[in-house]
């Protein structure tokens, strides 16, 4: 049984793409769609890894990930930030809130493959 | 908002003129309750049935009268419209 | 002879014609060119409901037992008019500035906005009309009875009865057709004041028919006439001193005093000129009204049989004499005579029974805020005035059927008008003595009322039928110091001379003592100085100092009450003088103070405040503010105004200067997101597609797996090119480079298109239209306004919240555009954010709600701007709500310059 991944992203297409590249790499993959009920998600059922979108519904990622470096339970989860907004400060914001990778979309299946391999070793 | 009617003490010829006629419509009312008491004074127990005709006479006459002054008075008079006008829409 | 049938034939038609006429005017005023409706001569017209059937009949038979006495019910309007310029041209000025809608609501309004006093009058007045709606009933009747009896049919109680009752159902149905069209009682009902004139003519001409049939037809010319009337049994003049100067007084205070008569002297008036021409003409009205009164009456006492009733000398005469023709003529006179008063009556009691009674009652039914912002108020306000008119007539038909319309005309009449009289000392010092109260007001009103009932309307049905005869004898309880016409032992007046005595002079007097007692509120302060110095300042100081409600409750409220056009259209009028746009202004006091007058033109002054009171969180005037009201001095009041527009100016250019700012940084934000926006737009659906492809490329799925996928690659795809299709429209739009291509079609067959291309397939959302209206046919660019069209409806179809959502497209002609509203039943759009959605990229509510990127706004707003017109968000409509404006007339030049 692989580890597990929770990808917190509202767009259903993207979701799939990322789920199916991850499984096939032997990840056990969960998705939530809402920025809302993300932490209240992410508490409940603590992952080894988190792949995050910025731009949700309810509640951005930043804040999403604010709270995740503020909380104990969580504070030492491996974050992979996505955006699709490309632009040069959301990554320094990123990284100063504590995400680990910061990824813009598009990106190839390997790259996405690779950092969560990397993350995981690291 | 213009300047209060009180504000100046004298006034342009026509403006005198209408001051004054505003004045004689407000005394027109007073000069008909003078003129309808008249009848009042008449000696009462004067026997001559020629009265009767003679005081309907006299009260149509001051009608009359009166509605001629009124008449008179309205038409010399410039009312100034109000300043909402409730007219037809434009 | 004139069978009976015919009678009821020529009386049909009649009222048919009527009918016509008030149809036709109400048309020509809906339509807009009804000028002539608003000529002094028509107000002139108007103003004769004065002259009722018991001027009609009533004069006559008046003249026949007391002679020339009969004059002064005319005599007393005519100082009154003549006087015009001493209390109808201030009372017209007040009801213009506050928009009155009745005498109660005038008294109510002077003193404070009170509740209770708009109830008192109210009361007061519908107990004093009561009696003379009877009269009027039983006019009618009996002229009815004389042709019956002409054709050797004796009426008795049974058929008066039954013809009492069609008559008062009749005069429900005119009336309420007519008379409640509008619920604006201060504007004019065009169709009854028509209605009206029409009558005036009528009465006029029968009455002076019949009158000059009787001097030259009987008696042989005016000089024979005069010898006719010295020999005749009347005492034209009996040196009742007393009587003779009360009834004048009486009658020039009742004609201000009664519902109807300040229904059409004040609250109809359209000009304030036409009080300077009505000055004399109705007085001549009157003059022609009275000329024949006396002949008739001689000569009817001549001619027909000892015993007839005088009351009905002018259709007796003329029958005794074979004029069927004068004496049909004569009936019609008569029945205008009595139509055109219940009409006025109940219209003008109707109103302050729903003002005053009905809706306060309501309202204080329901807590807070629920009662203005839920429910249909305009609704619950027509109903009660209908019902009202329909229990006023009924209260007049029992009091017929109660008194059994034996007693004679006159009487009832002076009984009648010395009840409404006793509003006079309210009203009068209400807008001359700025000390007048409403503790003063309401203890004077009540004192009046109680005397007025004890000597004058119990005593008025007769002894032993309220009152017993040894009350009249001994007083009550055997004080004899309070018995009805001798009150405080002072025996031997006149009976009606000592009621309006005692009743004016402790009303009057309990009111000076009552106001000099008591203290006034602010309220009532201030609206006492506005009242009394309505010539000098016209500016109204605030009655409200602090603006707590939304624009938007406010225009919700509005529009409950006066319908949606007129709401939009005062909200939209004070935004533009603000220097905004859209509908939604800044809550200022002086905007409430106007949205609380308009509200009380359609429910008085007292329930508009207290609406606007229950929405504002009753925050009234201060003592000082009422520092500034008390400052008189010209100069400082000149001063202070120039010093208000001054800060009004620097206010405005404040506002304007604050929005740009505000519009200036949310744009700035909206510039640094348009990137990041138009980013995430292109890049979302690249990463879709790049994933997938990368996926189908590896190989390592197929089948069902390989189909889908690669249908998601094209549904992205497509989103992909929408996307750049969007921006590249809208680009082109902005820069005006835009070739428009003008058509003429159907509006109906465009929305037809557009729904069919909104892609409503599997999606619940209902559309209503109003088929009737959104006929009509436009010349502009169809396929411009169909891409409109379809963008409103996909907007209804992705963000209307509703569990069974709906979208509602009405069509509106306003002159020169058409209004085209879209409004669904969502959860609509939070005020802060109604500007912002017509940006680019300004998907509210933090782009929770997925769907399009955003740009459907800002395109519908480019081409409605290129179409000549515009669209705007529709506030208070309880869901999202468009509006588009389009112009009627062709587009110009249609080729945006490069």
């Amino acid at each position: 049984m692989g580890k597990r991944v929770l990808l917190i992203e509202d767009e259903p297409n993207i979701l799939e793409a990322i789920s199916f590249i991850l499984s096939r790499d032997g990840w056990t993959v969960h998705t939530h769609e809402d920025g809302e009920t993300a932490m209240q998600k992410v508490v409940g059922f603590p992952p080894d890894m988190i792949i995050l979108d910025v731009m949700l519904p309810g509640r951005s990622g930043f804040d999403i990930l604010r709270d995740l470096r503020g909380t104990d339970t969580t504070k030492d989860i491996p974050v992979m930030m996505l955006t699709a907004r490309g632009q040069e400060k959301d990554r320094e914001l990123a990284l100063r809130l504590g995400a680990n990778h910061f990824m813009t979309k598009p990106f190839s299946n390997a790259e996405v493959r690779d950092h969560v391999r990397n993350l995981m070793e690291a | 908002m213009t300047i209060g009617p009180k504000s100046k003490i004298f006034l342009e010829q026509a403006g005198y003129r209408q001051r004054r006629l505003r004045d004689a419509v407000r005394m027109l009312p007073v000069l008909g309750i003078v003129l309808l008491s008249i009848p009042l004074l008449w000696p009462q127990d004067s026997g001559e049935m020629s009265y009767s005709s003679g005081a309907l006479v006299y009260v149509f006459g001051v009608w009359v009268l009166l509605i001629v002054l009124s008449a008179f008075l309205s038409r010399m008079m410039h009312v100034d419209g109000d300043p909402q006008q409730k007219g037809p829409p434009s | 002879m004139l069978s009976f049938n015919v009678v009821i034939a020529i009386s049909l038609c009649y009222v048919a014609i009527l009918f016509m006429v008030a149809f036709m005017a109400e048309r020509r005023a809906m339509m807009g060119n009804a000028t002539w409706l608003y000529s002094p001569l028509i107000y002139t017209l108007s103003l004769s409901i004065y002259c009722t059937a018991w001027t009609f009949y009533g004069a006559v038979g008046y003249a026949a037992r007391s002679g020339l006495e009969f004059a002064t019910i005319y005599l007393g309007p005519t100082l009154m008019m003549i006087g015009w310029w001493w209390i109808l041209r201030k009372l017209v000025r007040i009801g213009r500035a506050q928009r009155i809608t009745s005498i109660a609501d005038l008294v109510s309004s002077r003193f404070g906005k009170s509740t209770s006093l708009g109830m008192i009058v109210t009361v007061i007045s519908v107990v004093a009309a009561t009696p003379y709606i009877a009269l009027q009933l039983q006019s009618v009747t009996l002229s009815f009875a004389v042709f019956a009896q002409s054709n050797g049919h004796v009426w008795r109680d049974a058929e008066l009865n039954a013809t009492a009752m069609w008559v008062s159902v009749g005069l429900v149905i005119f009336t309420v057709i007519f008379g409640t069209r509008n619920l604006d009682a201060n504007e004019r009902h065009h169709g009854i004041v028509m209605a009206i004139a029409v009558e005036a003519v009528v009465k006029l001409v029968a009455l002076l028919a019949v009158g000059v049939f009787v001097v030259w037809g009987v008696a042989g010319g005016p000089s024979e006439m005069l010898t006719r009337i010295d020999a005749s049994p009347i005492t034209l003049w009996d040196h009742n001193g007393g009587r003779w100067i009360s009834l004048l007084f009486l009658s020039a205070a009742a004609f201000i005093c009664l519902p109807r008569m300040f229904q059409v002297l004040v609250v109809e008036n359209a000009d304030e000129r036409h009080l300077a021409i009505a000055s004399w003409a109705f007085p001549a009205y009157l003059m022609l009204m009275s000329l024949f009164v006396v002949p008739i009456a001689v000569v009817g006492l001549d001619l027909l049989p000892t015993g007839s009733n005088p009351d009905l000398f002018v259709l007796t005469v003329p029958l005794s004499q074979g004029r069927d023709g004068l004496a049909m003529l004569s009936f019609l006179g008569g029945f205008s005579s009595a139509t055109s008063m219940v009409m006025v009556a109940t219209i003008a009691l109707a109103t302050m029974v729903s003002n005053h009674i009905v809706v306060p009652i309501w309202l204080s039914m329901r807590p807070n805020q629920q009662a203005v912002m839920s429910g249909d108020i305009r609704h619950v306000i027509l109903l009660a005035r209908r019902l009202s008119i329909a229990a006023v007539l009924f209260l007049g038909f029992i009091y017929y059927r109660v008194s059994g319309g034996g007693t004679a005309l006159a009487a009832i009449g002076l009984v009648s008008f010395s009840g409404a009289v006793q509003i006079l000392p309210a009203m009068i010092g209400g807008i001359f003595w700025r000390g007048a109260t409403r503790i003063g007001a309401a203890a004077g009103l009540i004192v009046g009322l109680t005397l007025w009932l004890w000597t004058l309307f119990l005593p008025s049905f007769g002894a032993d039928a309220l009152i017993s005869q040894s009350v009249f004898d001994n007083g009550p309880f055997g004080l004899s110091w309070l018995r009805p016409q001798a009150l405080f032992g002072i025996s031997g007046l006149d009976p009606l001379v000592h009621g309006i005595l005692w009743s004016m002079i402790l009303n009057t007097g309990t009111f000076i003592i009552g106001s000099l007692v008591s203290f006034p509120t602010p309220l009532e302060r201030l609206q006492g100085a506005q009242f009394v110095n309505i010539f000098e300042h016209s500016a109204a100081a605030p009655a409200w100092t602090n603006a707590a409600a939304g624009a938007e409750d406010l225009l919700i409220m509005a529009q409950r009450i006066m319908g949606s056009t007129d709401a939009q259209a005062i909200f939209e009028r004070e935004a533009t003088r603000q220097g905004k746009k859209g509908y939604l202004p800044e809550v200022t006091p002086a905007f409430i103070e106007l949205l609380e007058r308009e509200l009380a033109g359609s429910v008085g002054a007292a329930t508009a405040h207290a609406m606007v009171g229950q929405l504002i969180g009753g925050s009234g005037v201060s003592v000082e503010d009422l520092i500034a009201v008390a400052d008189e001095a010209a100069q400082i009041l000149e001063y202070s105004n120039r010093l208000e527009a001054k800060s009004t100016e620097q206010e405005q250019t404040a506002r304007a200067l604050r929005d740009a700012n505000a519009k200036l940084t949310a744009l700035s934000i909206q510039k640094d997101a348009f990137l990041s926006q138009i980013s995430h737009e292109l890049r979302t659906p690249m990463t879709s597609i790049r994933s997938f492809s990368d996926i189908l490329r590896d190989g390592e799925v197929g089948g069902d797996a390989q189909k889908r996928y690669s249908g998601i690659i094209h549904d992205e795809a497509i989103r992909l090119t929408r996307l750049l299709d969007d921006l590249l429209d809208l680009s082109v739009l902005e820069n005006g480079q835009v070739m428009l291509n003008e058509q003429t079609g159907s509006l109906s067959a465009l929305l037809d298109r557009a729904i069919g291309g909104a892609g409503l397939l599997g999606s619940n959302l209902k559309i209503v239209r109003t088929p009737e209206v959104d006929d009509v046919t436009i010349t502009t660019d169809l396929d411009r306004l169909v891409q409109v069209f379809i963008n409103l409806i996909a907007n209804s179809r992705k963000y209307c919240d509703a569990r069974h959502p709906r979208l509602k497209i009405s069509v509106f002609d306003r002159g020169s555009h058409f209004y085209i509203d879209f409004v669904d039943n969502g959860s609509g759009i939070a005020a802060d954010n109604q500007q912002l959605i017509f940006e680019k990229f300004s998907r509210v509510a933090d782009g929770s709600k997925a769907g399009g990127a955003g740009l459907g706004l800002a395109i519908c707003r480019e081409i409605m701007r290129r179409l000549g017109g515009d669209i705007t968000y529709l506030p208070g409509q309880y869901g999202t709500a468009f509006r588009l404006r389009l112009p009627k007339k062709k587009l110009k030049n249609t080729l945006g310059e490069l």
